[in-house]
Formats: structure tokens, C-alpha cells, sequence
């Protein structure tokens, strides 16, 4: 704690008195700026996303940081994180915090979009590069696009096309929408119900619910009145959990179809498997897809006493993997020389399939559409999918508007 | 599906009945605050915290010592009641006396300890307590499916709000709890205990919020902010059914429960918002409440 | 209510034998302060601590706690933000503008809650600050749970850049200063006189021909501008204005503020607020970021078990008590 509190003071005092030097630093010197990369991992820790990302994400980078043997260019990687709350006004401080005083080069984790949005303007102005790992909301490589930006794991737009297309042509054509009200929820809903009416289906109502909601009767009582067959969930972690539970009690799930449009590992494992069984839905990551992926997650697992691995974990290990590869080429930890590299090199690791970060800063990869096994069909409490289609990167991913265009 | 006029009549009812289950918890919450401002003049703000503690304890019960849903209905109120009784004899009674509103900011920090420290040992995401064997299922009502669960929370909410009412109100103890309020010498004069009336009635206010919180651990996730909103609901209720009247408290909380329900069916984006609205008009033409007295 | 703050305070004035010299080393430090401490703590702490010191004015210096102070603070965020985003005015012109809607805000909750006493005008400013929460947590224009993001720091007076985390500071400063300067003009203007003559004891004051409504309502407005003031300098700092500053938690904040620095006095606030940064600071981030709460919730009980003269007042009471020529806590 005074270690940091100095190292805090030092730095203020360093960087006041230099006139901020740190943000002016040139970009051209090939060495790093303060001596070491410093990345910083900013989730929520313990509230209704904590289990997807949370803590395991910080683990899952510091795995990064290990395999890539602990230090670039002779120099220390140290990892710092903090717990945002969901809080866009304290994401938005501590990244401001990180960068301006205590010299971090790179921020990961990034969680609720509307946390990440608050972040994006912090460390796009600073030039510093964000590594998505568990938003989803695709704002970040369309409308706030930057140059700084590296969504990398998954986002509303896959998870649309990859869960609602089939179910629409299947005849499933009457939707209703319970939705997480805030940014990551309305992307989610509009992209969804963009793909359900282009497919000939209709939306016949929708309920937004606050994050973190716990009772949801009401909105599925809603749900029920509106003769829906589908009804979708755009929400996420705890979120998804309790609406779906709540669906199940109250008969909702005996009258349509729930679909879970953001499903994570830990929350399918967290769920009966009478409730969830057989839901179909898309992820980016599997733990037991091949002999990489389970050799990774076993390490994983040994490191956070049995979690899952959610497609969040795996996304922080691979874009710190990717971050440190091009610091190490380049030479520097400048965001704009690093990002330019990442992007002129295909990420290749267990999680990165086919793998390419675009222009615009969406890693598009390949995506699973996966069955969750019932209980008959699970083996052990983590065998929980079934992959029933790979959807190639650039069928998953909506195609790059030319104003995010950033070589 | 019934309309009648353009109201869809099955939702319409299935939303009241919903308000009414979230009603049955205000009631019981809405009543200890009553009785705690009412009989000690007291403004207890850790009542959600409370509330949340027999949560807790009730799940904690179940994990640590197996101790079922049953045993915890009765044991956890007892708890969270001699908590609150050695609440009351170490915090409280030294500010005897002295203005309300340092009672509010007192238990607004038991309030904040209490949550803190269940945020920091089990974090925010909450923790799910199974619904008892015995109450799983429900019942197609016509209407709506109701899950056997939510119809006990009624059941249980209104049978001990009505016998605690009927207690204080038409029984000779209650007499004894009402002058003592009024007069405590005198009281004292005719050999009651008076600090330990006070102390017990605390506790008995305190643990209704426990007994809250174990109705609520297999509905809502078990979680440290569980009661923090819910207690801002709970005050404007208390509020708007007249500070210290007790049968005001039951009403009024059933009543806004319902009337939430109604707003969700209505115009659900003010659902959240007019109990407070209710408040406001309440307190600007009638301010000791719809039930209270004038000062 | 009048005797939770007659026992208070007691507490400090302003040491008058030398008010010159402790200004004057005071405005050094703060003219000096981001050469060593991070700005945006300072410029985070001086936002808070007017935010305190306007709150101050009705606890300390009427009687009257508010428990919806929370509306105007948030409401001078969104004012401020939602024209520096979209009309592009200049940020001195911004800050006007937030604290002018929370005047007006503050002129409407005044009107209905200053007839109301103790418990019962604590409980209709949480109301309406609940009604403000939700409002702003719906209208489009706030960006609900995403907060509203974006607000430029701009230019002040069109011409200085305050994106410079140093020039901004200095900003801040300076806004903080008028408006402590005019928190400490109210205090000791003939108008303050007479709200400490309500505060003290009403019912004389009314029968000495007094409209007691209209002075109370009158710093209440001026109570809730200042308010509104902290929350658009604070909107500029962050760039940012969340839910969070509307919030009922933050109007409880900071009656813990001014409760623990010390209500009724003139640097209480001030104090309280530093003291609650740096704890936030220190405690913020990491596995330590629950203990927050924790101790915040100590502080209240301990204040009010055992200080209910705050820092600022025991010190005061402790001078006067000892060393009455000091010219410390002197009862006005």
C-alpha cells in the first residue's frame, strides 16, 4: 500500500513538474516510456458481472504475462486492476488515475459497455490502447471508433447473428426482449431486432430492467401477456441468471422459447441444467473445444480454485499475449506504433482462431454456436456445450464502416 | 388473453399480484419502523440492513450448518432481533434524548458497516438460497401461474402484520408499550421495566426485518445491497402512512405495493418513481401521513 | 433539530487576532499543492468540500438537515455537461448555467419543503431528490446508467485550454473560492445573523417581526446554487456526470462530510471532505475497496456517539476551552 502511495507521489511530482511529460513522451524512441509496461485490468469485481470477468481476468493476464516470460525489452510487466462497480463515473477516474499518474500503458478487462464508453475517452485522448475483453456493445469499432480500440472478444452483432438468425428461420417469428437498460443492453436489443425483422419475424414488446435487478416477475409477467413465442434476454451475468430462473417460475419458459443472448460459462454453469438445457447460443471460447483450449483452461482453472473459463478470461489472456508481442517487436509502448502493429499481425493463440484485428480495432475470429447439454448428457459440472457450428470471423462480425478505417 | 376496454385484464391482474407479493415485504419492513419511531422515537435507518443481515444468516445457515428453511424462519428473526437489542443498549440508548435526526445518522452508519462488511466478505453478486421442498410448484390461477413461494410471502407477511397489530393495539402489553411512550415515569411508577420494554420492542422491531430477510432469501438473490434501496421505499412508506402508526405501516405498504404494480401495467417507466410522488403529495397536504395524527 | 446543531457549535470561528497570515499560508498551500499531490484528487477534493460547505449552510447555519442535496449537485453536472456538449459555451459560462438551474431547482424544493421541520423537511427533500434520481435516470438527454459522457473542460474565457490537468486545477480553485467567499459573506452578513437567530430560537425570531419562510427559503437557494456550482465544476473535472452524484447515498455522504469535519463551522466542512478523499483514495482500487464503506460507516457512529462537534469544533472547543485568549471557537 505506502509502496504505491510513494510510487503515486513520485510519479505526480515527476510528471507536475515536468509539465506532464508522460503524455508528451516521442513516439519515435524505441524504449519504453517509464521503464516498464504497466497494464491495468478494470472490471467489476464482485457485482452481477464479477464471476464472467471479475478477478479471473486479472489471473488470466497475469498467465499472459507469465507465458510471455515476465518482461519486454528487459524491462518489468507489472498488472495493476480495480473494480469499476459498473460505475461509469469510477471507470472512467481510476483510468484517468492510471494514466495520467501512475504510468500505465494499457488497459484490459473492460466489462460493462457503459464503463468502457467513459474509459474509451480517457485513454483514446491519452493514446493509450484498450483491450475489450468483456464488453459487448459495438460502438467501439462503429460510432466511438478509435484508433485505440481493440475490441477483442465478442459483440452484440455476433451474438445476434449467431443466436437469432437461426431461430427466426426456424419459424420462431413473435419476440420480446427483456433487456439490461443501459448501453450494452440497447445495442443488444436494436442489433437483434434489426436481424429478427429482416428475417420476417416481429418484435411485439420489450422491458428494460435496471443492472443488477434480482426480482424479475414483473418484466416476465410482461413477457407472458405479450404472447411472444421467443423471448430474449439481453442481459448478462447475474442479470441473465435471474431473469432466466424468474422465466422458470413463473411458466414463462413452458410458453416460449428463452433465448440467452449473452451467455458466459460460469453463469450456464451456475444454472440448473433443467432450466438451461438445450438452450442454443454463441460464444467465442469453449474451454473443452480441442487440446489447446482444455490445456490452458486446466492451467486456468488450478489458479482460480475451479472457475470456469469464461470467453472473457480467455479474450484478457490473448489480447495481453497479442499487447506484449507487438511492444516486444516494435520496441516501444507507444499506443499508436503497438496498435498499428497489432493490427499488421494476425493474433494466433488457443483463443484466437483464424484470427484478425481489423482496421477498425474488431478482432474477428471464429465463433461457436453451441448446444447446452442437459443433465443426462453432462459428464462432470464443467461439460456444458455441445458445439454445433463454427461461424467464421467474417461472417460473424458486421463488415468495417470505411470512418473506422485506421491502418 | 381478456381485454376488457384495451386493458389486457390477465396482466393487469397478474401485475397487482405481483405489487402485493413486493407489498407483503414492505408491510412487514414498513411495521418495525413503525413501531420503533412509534413507541421509542427512534428513526432506525439499518433497518434494510437488517433485513439483509437475516438474509444472511439464513443462507449462512443453510451452507455452514445445514440448518433448514423452517428452523431459519424462526431462528433468524430471534437473531436478528438480540442483534438488534444489543444494538440498542450499546449505540442507541447513550443518544436517548437527544435529537432524532442523530438517531438517523447513528444507524445510517450501522447501516453502512453492516453492508460494507457483507459487500467485502461475499461481494455484490448475491448468493441463491433454494426455494424449501415443501413450497416449490404453484397453481394456475386463470390469470397468471403463481409460484406456491410467493402466495406463503403473503400469507406469512399478513398473518404476522395483522397478530402484531392486534398486539399493540387491543391488548393490554400494547397499552403498556403505548404509555410508555407517552409517559415513561408514570409507567415506571406502576413497576414496569421501562429500559426493558424498550430495549425488547426494539429487538421485536428489528427482528420483523429479520423475518423479512428469510422470506426473501429464496426470491431475491442474497446480497449486501439487498435492503439498501429497499429501505428508501420502506421510509417513504412509512412516511406516507403516518410516522409511528402502526396499522397505517400494514396498509400503506400493501397499498403501494399494489399501486406499483398498477403503475408497471400503466406506465412502467414511473413504476420506480411514484411511491415517491405519493411522498411528496402526502407531505405537502397532509403531513403527519395518511394515518397519523397531527403533532 | 436546534439542539443538534446549538451543541455543535460551539466550535471554531475564524481566529481573528490573525486571519491575514493563516489565509494567506492556506492559499500558498493550495497555490502549491498539485506540485505534489495528483490534481484530480485536489480538484476532486475542492469540489466536495464546496459541495460540504454549501450543505453546511442549512445544517450548520439554519438547522435544517436536507437529505436531497444529492438533486443539485447532479443537477449542476447535468446543466453544465449537456451545454458544454452541445452549445459549446465557454466553461466559466458553463458553471454560471449549472449553478443558475440549481438556484431554480433549489427555489422549487425550497418553496415546498421549508414549512416542514426536522424530520419531516428531511424526509421531503429525500422525496423530491428521489423524484430528480429517477428523472434523470429516464430522460434521454442524461444517457441514464451510461452516465453523460464527453463533456469537453473547453476553453476558459475562450482562450486558456483546460484539458491541461493544470490549468483546470487552478480553475477549480478559483471556483471554489468564490464560492466559499460567498458562503462566508452569508455567514457573517446581517442575513446570517438572523438565520442563526432562527436556528437558535424561532419562535423569537418570528415575534421579532421576522418572515422566518422567507430567509429560510432564501438560504436555501443559496445553499443548493453552491451545490449545484460544486456538481458543474465537478462535471468538467471527470468529464463526466453520472447517476452516482444523484444518487441518495451521495446526499448521505455529505452530511457525513460536514458531520465529521463539523457542522456550524466555518472549515468543518472542508475538513470532512478531505479527510473522506483521502480515505477513498487511499482505500480505493484493489481488495481494499469494500473497507470504504466500512469505516465511513464508523466514522458516523463514532461522530455521534462521541464528536458531535467535529474536527473542526472539538479543536475549537479544545482552544477555547484552554486557551481562550486564542481567539478560537469565540461564541459570536
Amino acid at each position: 500500500m505506502n509502496d504505491r502511495i510513494s510510487r503515486t507521489l513520485s510519479s505526480v511530482v515527476l510528471g507536475s513538474a515536468l509539465g506532464l511529460a508522460a503524455l508528451s513522451a516521442p513516439a519515435s524512441q524505441a524504449s519504453l516510456s517509464d521503464d516498464r509496461v504497466r497494464l491495468g485490468v478494470l472490471a467489476d469485481m464482485s457485482g452481477p458481472y464479477g464471476d464472467l470477468c471479475g478477478k479471473h481476468c486479472v489471473e488470466a493476464v497475469n498467465m499472459a504475462v507469465e507465458d510471455f516470460g515476465g518482461q519486454v525489452l528487459g524491462q518489468p510487466i507489472d498488472v495493476i486492476s480495480a473494480d469499476d462497480q459498473n460505475k461509469p463515473d469510477l471507470g472512467s477516474a481510476k483510468a484517468r488515475e492510471w494514466i495520467e499518474s501512475q504510468g500505465v500503458d494499457a488497459i484490459n478487462g473492460l466489462v460493462a459497455s457503459s464503463v468502457v464508453g467513459a474509459v474509451a475517452q480517457v485513454a483514446n485522448s491519452a493514446e493509450k490502447p484498450i483491450l475489450i475483453s468483456g464488453a459487448g456493445s459495438n460502438t467501439f469499432t462503429t460510432k466511438t471508433c478509435s484508433p485505440f480500440n481493440a475490441h477483442w472478444t465478442y459483440d452484440v452483432v455476433a451474438l445476434a447473428r449467431g443466436t437469432v438468425s437461426p431461430l427466426v428461420k426456424s419459424g420462431k417469428k413473435k419476440w420480446f426482449f427483456i433487456t439490461a437498460d443501459y448501453a450494452f443492453g440497447h445495442a443488444l436489443e436494436n442489433v437483434a431486432t434489426g436481424i429478427i425483422e429482416s428475417n420476417g419475424g416481429t418484435v411485439v414488446g420489450s422491458a428494460k430492467a435496471p443492472l443488477g435487478t434480482t426480482d424479475y416477475s414483473s418484466f416476465v409477467l410482461q413477457a407472458i401477456s405479450s404472447g411472444a413465442d421467443a423471448v430474449a434476454l439481453a442481459n448478462a451475468g447475474k442479470d441473465f441468471v435471474n431473469s432466466l430462473k424468474g422465466a422458470s417460475e413463473f411458466g414463462l419458459s413452458q410458453q416460449a422459447t428463452m433465448v440467452g443472448l449473452l451467455v458466459f460459462a460460469s453463469d450456464t454453469r451456475s444454472i440448473d441444467a433443467d432450466i438451461i438445457g438445450n438452450m442454443r447460443l454463441t460464444t467465442g471460447f469453449y474451454w473443452d473445444r480441442d487440446e489447446a483450449t482444455r490445456v490452458w483452461s486446466k492451467r486456468f482453472m488450478e489458479r482460480t480454485d475451479g472457475a470456469v473459463p469464461t470467453m472473457a478470461h480467455a479474450g484478457a489472456y490473448s489480447s495481453t499475449l497479442h499487447y506484449l508481442k507487438a511492444v516486444a517487436a516494435t520496441g516501444t509502448d507507444d499506443g499508436a506504433t503497438v496498435m498499428k502493429h497489432m493490427k499488421a499481425n494476425a493474433p494466433d493463440d488457443m483463443f484466437a482462431r483464424h484470427a484478425t484485428l481489423r482496421a477498425d480495432g474488431r478482432m474477428a475470429y471464429d465463433m461457436y454456436q453451441v448446444r447446452v447439454k442437459t443433465a443426462a448428457e453432462r459428464s462432470n459440472r464443467n461439460d456444458l456445450y455441445e458445439i454445433e457450428n463454427v461461424i467464421p470471423g467474417d461472417q460473424a462480425y458486421a463488415a468495417m464502416i470505411p470512418e473506422c478505417d485506421f491502418k | 388473453m381478456t381485454t376488457i376496454l384495451g386493458i389486457n385484464v390477465f396482466a393487469l391482474l397478474g401485475q397487482l399480484l405481483v405489487g402485493l407479493i413486493n407489498g407483503s415485504f414492505y408491510a412487514l419492513l414498513a411495521l418495525g419502523l413503525a413501531i420503533i419511531f412509534g413507541l421509542l422515537r427512534i428513526i432506525n435507518f439499518a433497518q434494510g440492513a437488517l433485513y439483509m443481515l437475516g438474509a444472511f444468516l439464513a443462507w449462512l445457515g443453510l451452507q455452514q450448518l445445514g440448518l433448514n428453511y423452517w428452523l431459519a424462519l424462526v431462528l433468524v428473526p430471534l437473531a436478528v432481533g438480540a442483534i438488534g437489542i444489543l444494538m440498542e443498549r450499546t449505540l442507541i440508548r447513550p443518544i436517548a434524548g437527544q435529537d432524532h435526526l442523530y438517531s438517523l445518522l447513528l444507524t445510517f452508519g450501522v447501516a453502512l458497516i453492516l453492508q460494507g462488511a457483507f459487500n467485502h466478505w461475499f461481494g455484490s453478486s448475491g448468493q441463491s438460497y433454494p426455494i424449501p421442498d415443501a413450497l416449490k410448484g404453484g397453481n394456475n390461477l386463470g390469470f397468471m401461474y403463481l409460484p406456491t413461494y410467493r402466495g406463503w410471502i403473503i400469507l406469512v407477511s399478513l398473518v404476522v402484520c395483522l397478530a402484531t397489530w392486534w398486539t399493540i393495539e387491543k391488548t393490554r402489553l400494547g397499552a403498556y408499550l403505548r404509555a410508555g411512550t407517552e409517559n415513561p415515569q408514570l409507567l415506571q411508577g406502576f413497576g414496569v421495566n421501562v429500559p426493558v420494554m424498550i430495549s425488547l420492542t426494539f429487538g421485536f422491531g428489528v427482528g420483523l426485518a429479520g423475518l423479512a430477510g428469510v422470506l426473501a432469501a429464496p426470491v431475491y438473490s442474497v446480497s449486501a445491497d439487498m435492503g439498501a434501496n429497499l429501505l428508501i421505499v420502506v421510509f417513504a412508506i412509512v412516511v406516507i402512512g403516518g410516522m409511528g402508526s402502526i396499522g397505517g405501516a400494514i396498509l400503506t405498504g400493501l397499498a403501494m405495493g399494489v399501486i406499483e404494480g398498477l403503475t408497471k401495467y400503466f406506465y412502467p417507466q414511473a413504476s420506480s418513481t411514484v411511491i415517491f410522488m405519493v411522498m411528496v403529495l402526502v407531505l405537502l397536504f397532509k403531513p403527519a401521513g395518511l394515518f397519523g395524527k397531527e403533532a | 433539530m436546534n439542539t443538534l446543531v446549538r451543541s455543535a457549535t460551539a466550535g471554531l470561528r475564524l481566529p481573528l487576532s490573525q486571519p491575514h497570515l493563516g489565509s494567506a499560508l492556506l492559499l500558498l498551500a493550495a497555490l502549491l499543492a498539485p506540485a505534489l499531490i495528483y490534481p484530480v484528487f485536489l480538484m476532486k477534493f475542492l469540489c466536495l468540500a464546496l459541495f460540504a460547505c454549501a450543505f453546511n449552510l442549512m445544517l450548520g447555519f439554519v438547522g435544517m438537515l436536507s437529505f436531497g442535496h444529492a438533486a443539485f449537485l447532479s443537477t449542476g453536472g447535468y446543466v453544465t455537461g449537456y451545454l458544454m456538449i452541445n452549445s459549446g459555451i465557454t466553461p466559466e459560462l458553463g458553471v454560471l448555467a449549472g449553478t443558475a438551474a440549481s438556484a431554480l431547482l433549489g427555489f422549487l424544493f425550497g418553496k415546498l419543503s421549508v414549512k416542514r421541520e426536522g424530520i419531516y423537511f428531511a424526509m421531503v427533500t429525500l422525496a423530491l431528490s428521489q423524484l430528480v434520481f429517477f428523472f434523470y435516470l429516464q430522460a434521454p438527454f442524461t444517457g441514464g446508467e451510461n452516465g453523460m459522457q464527453g463533456i469537453p473542460r473547453g476553453h476558459l474565457f475562450g482562450l486558456i485550454d483546460l484539458s491541461d490537468n493544470l490549468a483546470m486545477y487552478y480553475f477549480v480553485l478559483a471556483v471554489f473560492l468564490i464560492g466559499f467567499g460567498i458562503i462566508f459573506r452569508t455567514i457573517h452578513s446581517p442575513f446570517g445573523q438572523i438565520l442563526t437567530a432562527i436556528r437558535e430560537n424561532e419562535p423569537r425570531a418570528v415575534s421579532l417581526g421576522y418572515n422566518v419562510r422567507q430567509y429560510k427559503l432564501l438560504a436555501f437557494v443559496i445553499s443548493a446554487a453552491l451545490a449545484g456550482m460544486a456538481g458543474a465544476t465537478k462535471a468538467l473535472v471527470f468529464e463526466l456526470e453520472s447517476l452516482t452524484d444523484a444518487h441518495w447515498h451521495m446526499s448521505g455522504e455529505v452530511v457525513l462530510m460536514t458531520l465529521l469535519g463539523g457542522m456550524g463551522t466555518v472549515f468543518g466542512p472542508v475538513v470532512g471532505a478531505a479527510i473522506l478523499v483521502a480515505i477513498a483514495t487511499l482505500f480505493s482500487g484493489g481488495e481494499l475497496g469494500n473497507y470504504i464503506h466500512i469505516i465511513m460507516g464508523f466514522i458516523f457512529v463514532t461522530c455521534v456517539l462521541a464528536f458531535r462537534r467535529g474536527v473542526v469544533g472539538e479543536f475549537g472547543h479544545f482552544m477555547h476551552k484552554n486557551f481562550p485568549a486564542s481567539g478560537f471557537g469565540r461564541p459570536q
